[in-house]
């Protein structure tokens, strides 16, 4: 068969919403997208762990720190199967985290921003985990097999952590003055942010018309965008905070939430690497994995030897 | 009651300050897979430290809660191991002192298991099970380095070094302690030492290292007299409690 018959089948296969697997043919750009994005939401869980894990300490109660423990360490295992599924398509996982610290690859912008109080561990439960949901949701479809099977499991974690980020701001809300001025002040620097996590808007957005084509994606940036913020503005009034738009609207017409101009120019200088985190996050991330080089050198030494003493007691016998 | 309340606290201290000092390697370690099992750990011992606390808070009897104990003591009641609040230095100091600790707190907690009192029978049963695994997983690593590469086998000689003068106090029961085994309550720390220099002798010897031998050991710990480390510890752990005090998080 020649290339072009073979992309005929695979488009075909995708129309039929038919799985592709790892050791199915699949077009080289439909390859490298995927690599693209698993590795960009690898990446994303991990550096997603730093600004967490500022709070660990200082979180409190015990039952609150052991939460917020087992949340990003459920972060680590949500990155942990994304290299997997990257890895699948024949890279590897150390060339990815790599690229990651080179700054070829990109993660999340959103983890860009700094954590400045207990109410952001529930305002990044509440909004940030709650937007990768819908932005996330769709991908237990996508067409890659692995993907879509990681995604899964994702996803009911991601629903629990949204919870558990949600009840973290309702105790605050319900507590005291200085509580919930915390929570406000929270939802005040995080909503934005959370806005600009489903992307640039569709007009501008470089890589999804391939994405929706070959059903990686099956929902358009905007449209998440709006399902969000339909979902979140009754959630804030339960809380009683202000969501911080003074455009915001009910469109009786629409049955939407209509929303306020992002900031586009904050949104580009921060995916540039201008935001306030940036290279804090990076420089954590390369630091952690440069001083765990002797470290993963010395496993793979020892596990050399173990198998070299292996081999010749064998001889022996 | 207040030798009771004490040893519970001891117990209880020892996983909470543990705890903290794992917490800092969460998003830092050599490779995800460590840093999931060290968190793991750092879970397991947070755990147990609050079955403790709670039960700490029954046997007091003020109507405080686990919370309390953790947040509103001062460094000078805090009764944890000196070694436990040690900084984490790397890897190699990390499971040192992990491995330190894992292979005495399988010991206690297997006496523990028949203890006169029954919830902390309860405890040590539930624990046991965690710790064995802990043991494996730090003594594993300690092998591991030390019959790894130079530069492995250097850090982690080095970390058994730095960190030996801290063991001491495992075995020199304090007061409280003491009243707690002539109950039948706790077990004599003083007679867990042969079988844990056992240990250490026999995972030494398979990783290729030296067993320290200096015979000089702080202590002061478990009565609350601690190393400079531990204010700093509480004051970042206790901050939001003692900042806006009365409130529900």
């Amino acid at each position: 068969m020649t290339t072009i018959d073979l992309e005929d089948q695979f488009m075909k296969r995708v129309a039929a919403d038919e799985k592709i697997e790892p050791k199915d043919w699949m077009p080289e750009k439909y390859r490298k997208t995927l690599i693209r994005q698993i590795a960009q939401h690898a990446h994303s869980e991990v550096v997603g762990m730093l600004p967490e894990a500022n709070y660990i300490s200082r979180a409190p109660s015990l039952r609150r720190k052991a939460a917020l423990l087992a949340k990003i360490q459920d972060e680590g295992g949500h990155g942990l199967y994304l290299y997997c599924a990257a890895e699948t398509l024949g890279v590897e996982r150390d060339t990815l985290i790599e690229e990651l610290h080179s700054g070829k690859a990109k993660y999340s912008s959103i983890f860009n921003y700094p954590t400045l109080s207990w109410a952001d561990m529930g305002a990044i439960g509440w909004l940030v985990d709650g937007a990768a949901i819908l932005n996330q949701v769709p991908l237990c479809k996508c067409s890659y097999g692995p993907y879509a099977r990681a995604m899964v499991r994702v996803c009911k974690e991601e629903s629990f952590h949204q919870r558990q980020g949600y009840e973290i701001l309702l105790t605050l809300c319900n507590g005291s003055a200085e509580q919930k001025q915390m929570a406000q002040d929270s939802l005040n620097r995080w909503w934005w942010p959370s806005l600009m996590m489903f992307g640039p808007s569709d007009v501008d957005s470089t890589n999804s018309e391939y994405s929706m084509k070959t059903k990686i994606k099956r929902f358009s940036n905007d449209e998440l965008r709006q399902k969000f913020v339909d979902a979140t503005k009754p959630q804030a009034d339960i809380l009683g905070i202000k969501i911080p738009d003074s455009d915001l609207k009910y469109n009786e017409q629409t049955s939407h939430w209509e929303f306020g101009e992002i900031n586009w120019d904050e949104f580009h200088n921060v995916v540039k690497g201008n935001g306030v985190c940036n290279k804090i996050r990076l420089k954590e991330r390369q630091q952690a994995w440069d001083n765990g080089k002797w470290v993963r050198d010395a496993a793979t030494a020892y596990a050399e030897k173990r198998e070299q003493r292996k081999n010749e007691s064998k001889q022996v016998a | 009651m207040n030798s009771k309340k004490n040893y519970i606290l001891h117990l209880a201290d020892n996983g909470l300050i543990l705890a903290q000092r794992l917490g800092e390697w969460c998003g830092h370690g050599p490779v995800l897979e460590q840093d999931i099992a060290l968190t793991n750990i750092a879970l397991d011992v947070l755990g147990q430290a609050r079955y403790f606390y709670q039960y700490a808070a029954e046997v007091d009897g003020k109507g405080k809660d686990e919370d309390y104990y953790a947040y509103f003591r001062d460094e000078r009641e805090f009764k944890n191991f000196l070694l436990l609040e040690q900084p984490n230095g790397d890897w190699a100091n990390t499971i040192m002192r992990q491995f330190f600790y894992d292979n005495f707190m399988q010991l206690v907690y297997t006496k523990l298991m028949s203890s006169n009192d029954e919830q902390i029978a309860a405890i040590a049963s539930k624990a046991i099970k965690e710790v064995n695994y802990h043991l494996k997983f730090s003594s594993e690593w300690v092998i591991r380095m030390g019959d790894g590469t130079e530069e492995s086998h250097q850090r982690v000689q080095e970390a058994a070094n730095n960190l030996w003068e801290y063991t001491g106090e495992f075995f020199v029961p304090a007061p409280y302690e003491t009243e707690m085994v002539s109950q039948g309550i706790a077990t004599d720390s003083a007679s867990l030492k042969n079988d844990w220099q056992n240990r250490v002798n026999e995972i030494f010897a398979e990783a290729t290292l030296q067993v320290p031998q200096a015979n000089w050991f702080q202590s002061g710990g478990k009565i609350g007299i601690h190393t400079e480390y531990l204010g700093i510890i509480l004051t970042d752990l206790q901050y939001l409690q003692r900042a806006y005090p009365g409130n529900t998080w």
